[in-house]
């Protein structure tokens, strides 16, 4: 899993039918530092999440676990919205 | 399976509901140096890890679901073993 800032909406009238009624989000990956890393990227969501909050979302097969038995043609799914984090990083991680 | 070490957790109230009771590590991959490399991921913990741990990490949706016990779970990284040397 990774963390990310949720920084938008997407809305997609036509769409795969196993995507109808998922919330798409706009997603900014975060380091533990709260910087941006890598590329932005669009996700279903299982939590509620909304703009502005720090979740975590998982990538690939299991991002469609959560709406097991049904089959969602998704590749990244929020799973959690953070309340905090503690980060401690080591000498090379400065 | 990659070295990593733990460099904190994560607190959240509202997760997934296959999620609940999980705790979360946010853990840097390192090479056999203890150099980080690569970037930060979130993994449920299977080991009892804490902060400041050297650990194995597996990064496979499959195999992290089994050692949290928890088939079906949307996790994609587990810490599964404490590192007690690499020789």
């Amino acid at each position: 899993m990774q963390l990310a800032r949720v920084i938008g909406n997407v809305v997609c009238t036509v769409k795969d039918t196993s995507l109808y009624g998922h919330k798409l989000l706009f997603l900014q990956p975060l380091n533990p530092t709260r910087e941006s890393v890598g590329h932005r990227l669009v996700a279903v969501d299982s939590v509620g999440a909304g703009v502005g909050e720090e979740v975590f979302f998982v990538r690939g097969r299991e991002a469609s676990f959560p709406f097991f038995p049904d089959k969602v043609a998704t590749d990244a799914n929020v799973v959690g919205i953070v309340d905090q984090w503690s980060h401690e990083p080591g000498p090379s991680e400065r | 399976m990659q070295l990593a070490r733990v460099t904190g957790a994560v607190v959240s109230t509202q997760k997934q509901e296959n999620l609940r009771g999980a705790k979360l590590l946010l853990v840097q991959p390192v090479d056999a140096n203890g150099r980080a490399h690569g970037v930060a991921v979130l993994a449920v913990d299977a080991a009892q890890a804490g902060t400041g741990d050297h650990v194995l990490l597996v990064l496979e949706g499959r195999a992290a679901a089994t050692a949290v016990h928890r088939r079906g779970a949307p996790v994609d990284a587990a810490v599964v073993g404490i590192i007690d040397e690499v020789s």
